[in-house]
């Protein structure tokens, strides 16, 4: 492709709109416009110049502030979609049965909802193009525009020609009576006004916040490295998240942190006094919480040890993981989830005849590793057949349990006595009438008593990511501060040996300010009242007078 | 007196501080059309009287939390009182920038709306569940706030940037969505009306049903029952039995309110109407007519750059740290998280457009009401509507 020769001699890369020297609009369109277009400075931008080749084609698509907007459009739709049932992780139902509790509790459509994989529709394949396509499009859009705008601010010129200057949005002319004193006024001012005055013979260029045209960028470069860093969990090793239950006494190796064990040694939940609260508010109000708390011992194995041998550990603190306050270790975190009160931990039944009520003896079963058989010793027996520690009914003759937590123990005991060799055969549930499945027995199991304990879930969370996130979050505010409190001021002046004066100012936002600058410095240099071009006639009260009240607001003009 | 009832008070103080303000800030723009001069007096007394507004309600908001033992917003009584609060803050600092006495007749018209319809919602200090007690709430919740706060000046200004553009005379769908808006408005009216008058009738009638799970729960109607939960039975019933039984799916309590503070909203919308024998919008177009649009217009852009920056660190940013300490994740896409993102994303296309398709204007007000729509819904749908982690106000 050709470059442009502008008639200042300058020679432009091929898609310049303005010359980059003198800044004439170089384009036809450029040419016929009141006001010319400045948001990239008028400089060749690769997506508007070339559209050829294939690959000319995909960095169009994706450089397109239209596609960029549609995309966030459509992420954003999306994801209110999401929110219309609640997402499957907060359904209160286990995993195999989420899609019956979906039907079940939101029929028709939330079988619909579910099938559709809208349950679970932030880590469906699409949604995650979607947000894949997005970050293309932040990376190739901010490199598109964002590298020739950076060339084109760095070697600006300071004398420009005067139809740039009469296309800017502000402009004024007019006569003054000295020019070199007029110059010098203005270079004062606005010098005064925190602006970097450069001058060119009979040129003036004033700039103020250039750095600011760079926000955009800076905040784009922040949202891409944020989401490089959520791609990167996928990455094996760069993020551990595992939970654990442990019940009070327990010791147990921490899944996901090799060589670490956690006692539970215990959990206590405090509740808000509700008289406290006083009068009906607190009616019918579930107590409230006001703390869940697991006061933990944490151990480490020595070196070399086997995994999992729970020998020899070295103690390495006590800790309370409470909401809140996870207890972190070596990049870990352990936070407190979830608890269970009063889980049964131990039965304890005596062997009775039943006519005489007389004790053979009691056996005490651990509910979390039950002995197979107990012996009392004299002559009599205790057998477990078969244990069930949440019995949920029986299926085809045997007795079914709906987890593996003792919620709702039931045992099938063989009795055996001096009196009943062979022994006899009794189904005990929890707080039922003992069942006798092969006829009349003349012992029973007699309850006598259970001894409860809490339970803590814990999630262990290691998340390497989070620095690059947290970079990534900083990075994004910087620029998007940047970008949004400061403002890049310009002000081209031109003034003739004859006295003959140009003036153009542009901002790339907050008009605004910029007009409060050019009014100081129009009164104090005594330049020609200037005008907004893009002032349209109707709105033209007294406000449009270049340069008067329009600051103090509607109701005085 | 102890401190709370102190902070009530200032509370109170302060509700009637902005309601005199608005009628100056009105009295300011009439005056003006006679001489120019009244206009600066009227303006100056209107923005005193807002600023002794915004100080005895930050009395309100220091003396609760000094008495509570923690920043009070952490119900829907005080999150959307102090958003209330932050609204007119972010008036105050916006009118000393540009100003526009006009934004105030809006502004404080609905920061007294928010705060009227907090003041509905259970205001008992309540202690802290345990998720809530950091110092995070503090930071979180009020950037985040401020953030929405400055954002909803953007939509005071698209409404007075419409007020004053839309052809009232002529049919349009501008028109009809303006006049929407102010109908909007009024059925918050109804809704504080509705629940002030059955609130003071002490009306309550307690039913059982059974909820979607299939378990018997109990539910208390503040309200006469239109609607009936799923398999009511009354428990204590007062004057009405509900008219229509919902499914489990829908909280009829809930849908009893939204219709009743409806239909009290559209008779006030009707009375309105025929007194005034003309749309609302039209009523408020005269006190418009002298604003300079192309003020207005850079005024909505301006509070959307100010208020994105800070939405952003408040209710993204520092959301996520507080995310991550709390529930040992950073996001979790719970509906209110969604929800903020999605105005995050909504405002980022605004900036978008305005930038590089040049929507100013009209588009760009009606697209800062959007936004606030969207702010709002956050507020008061997801909390109340949608469950999850945040809904703090299911009352």
């Amino acid at each position: 492709m050709e470059n442009i020769i502008c008639a200042c001699g300058h020679s432009n890369p091929y898609g310049t709109k303005l010359c980059e020297k003198c800044g004439r609009p170089l384009t036809e369109e450029g040419k016929q416009t009141k006001v010319v277009d400045m948001r990239y400075d008028g400089t060749a931008i690769r997506s508007k110049t070339y559209n050829t080749t294939f690959v000319d084609k995909i960095w169009n698509f994706f450089s397109s502030v239209k596609v960029g907007i549609a995309l966030i459009i459509i992420t954003l739709v999306a994801a209110s979609i999401g929110t219309i049932l609640p997402q499957a992780i907060y359904v209160n139902a286990p995993e195999p049965s989420k899609a019956e509790y979906y039907e079940k509790v939101y029929g028709v459509l939330g079988k619909l909802y579910n099938n559709l994989g809208l349950s679970h529709l932030y880590n469906t394949w699409w949604f995650q193009i979607l947000v894949g396509m997005l970050a293309i499009s932040i990376i190739v859009a901010s490199l598109d525009r964002g590298l020739p705008l950076h060339k084109s601010l760095k070697n600006q010129r300071v004398k420009r020609h005067e139809s740039f200057m009469k296309r800017q949005r502000i402009i004024a002319e007019g006569q003054v009576p000295n020019a070199d004193e007029t110059l010098d006024k203005v270079e004062q001012k606005m010098s005064e006004l925190k602006y970097r005055v450069r001058r060119d013979g009979s040129a003036l260029l004033a700039e103020r916040g250039r750095f600011a045209r760079y926000g955009p960028y800076i905040n784009h470069v922040g949202l891409i490295i944020f989401l490089t860093g959520v791609m990167l969990r996928l990455v094996p090793g760069f993020y551990v998240d595992e939970t654990i239950w442990i019940r009070e006494g327990e010791t147990r190796a921490i899944p996901g942190m090799d060589g670490y064990f956690i006692k539970n040694n215990k959990f206590i939940l405090e509740t808000h006094d509700e008289k406290q609260q006083g009068g009906e508010a607190s009616q019918g109000v579930n107590v409230m919480a006001k703390n869940y708390q697991t006061d933990i011992t944490l151990y480490k194995q020595p070196e070399g040890a086997l995994p999992g041998d729970s020998d020899n550990l070295e103690k390495l603190r006590d800790y309370s993981i409470r909401v809140n306050h996870p207890l972190k270790e070596n990049g870990f975190a352990l936070y407190q989830m979830n608890y269970r009160l009063n889980e049964l931990r131990q039965m304890n039944f005596n062997l009775v005849n039943k006519a005489s009520e007389e004790s053979q003896g009691q056996i005490e079963i651990d509910l979390t590793n039950p002995k197979k058989e107990y012996d009392l010793g004299n002559g009599s027996s205790v057998q477990i057949l078969v244990y069930t520690p949440d019995f949920d009914g029986f299926e085809n003759g045997e007795p079914q349990t709906k987890t593996s937590i003792p919620n709702n123990p039931a045992f099938l005991f063989r009795m055996t006595t001096p009196e009943t060799p062979k022994g006899e055969v009794s189904f005990v549930e929890i707080r039922k009438p003992p069942l006798e499945p092969l006829g009349e027995n003349k012992y029973r199991m007699k309850f006598a008593g259970a001894e409860m304990r809490n339970s803590s879930n814990f999630t262990i969370r290691k998340d390497s990511t989070i620095p690059i996130l947290f970079v990534g979050g900083v990075i994004f505010m910087i620029g998007v501060v940047i970008g949004s409190y400061w403002n890049h001021r310009r002000l081209w002046l031109q003034v003739d040996p004859d006295g003959r004066v140009l003036m153009a100012a542009h901002v790339n936002k907050n008009m605004f300010s910029m007009k409060k600058d050019l009014d100081t410095v129009t009164t104090f240099a005594g330049l020609p009242p200037y005008k907004d071009q893009l002032d349209k006639p109707e709105d033209d009260n007294k406000s449009a007078k270049p340069g008067t009240k329009e600051k103090e607001g509607d109701s005085t003009l | 007196m102890s401190l709370i009832d102190i902070s009530g008070n200032l509370l109170f103080v302060a509700f009637i501080a902005y309601l005199v303000a608005t009628l100056l800030f009105g009295g300011s723009i009439k005056q003006s059309n006679a001489t120019g001069k009244n206009t600066d007096k009227w303006g100056k007394v209107a923005i005193v009287v807002t600023i002794i507004g915004l100080l005895s309600q930050l009395g309100y908001f220091i003396t609760r939390w000094v008495y509570s033992g923690h920043a009070p917003v952490s119900n829907m009584f005080e999150f959307t009182t102090a958003f209330g609060m932050f609204i007119v803050g972010a008036f105050v600092l916006i009118y000393f920038i540009y100003r526009v006495t006009a934004l105030g007749l809006v502004a404080l018209p609905v920061a007294l709306l928010i705060i009227a319809y907090a003041s509905m919602f259970p205001s008992e200090v309540s202690p802290l569940v345990p998720s809530l007690q950091s110092y995070w709430l503090t930071i979180h919740v009020i950037t985040a706030a401020l953030g929405q706060s400055i954002l909803a000046i953007s939509a005071v200004a698209g409404l007075i940037y419409l007020l004053k553009v839309v052809d009232l005379k002529k049919p349009s769908k501008q028109r009809f969505w303006l006049e929407a808006v102010m109908f909007f408005l009024v059925v918050v009216v109804g809704f504080v009306v509705a629940t002030s008058v059955f609130n003071m009738m002490d009306y309550d009638s307690t039913y059982s049903y059974l909820d979607k799970e299939g378990k018997e729960r109990q539910i208390d109607y503040n309200m006469p029952p239109l609607f009936g939960m799923n398999e009511y039975k009354a428990v204590e019933e007062h004057g009405m039995s509900p008219l229509v039984e919902m499914p489990a799916l829908i909280n009829a309590k809930k849908l009893t309110t939204v219709v009743w503070s409806l239909l009290v909203g559209s008779i006030l919308y009707l009375l309105i109407r025929l007194i005034a024998r003309r749309r609302i919008s039209a009523i408020f177009q005269p006190f418009v007519k002298r604003v300079n649009l192309q003020l207005v217009d850079e005024i909505g852009y301006r509070s959307v750059i100010i208020g994105f920056p800070v939405f952003t660190l408040g209710a993204l940013i520092f959301a996520m740290i507080w995310a991550q300490l709390a529930w040992s994740r950073f996001w979790g896409w719970d509906p209110k998280e969604v929800w903020a993102l999605i105005t995050w994303l909504f405002y980022a296309a605004f900036l978008h457009l305005r930038l590089s398709k040049g929507w100013e204007g009209e588009k760009s007000a009606w697209l800062a009401l959007i936004g606030f729509g969207i702010i709002l819904f956050n507020l008061i749908a997801v909390n109340l509507i949608l469950a999850g982690l945040h809904s703090y106000a299911s009352a």
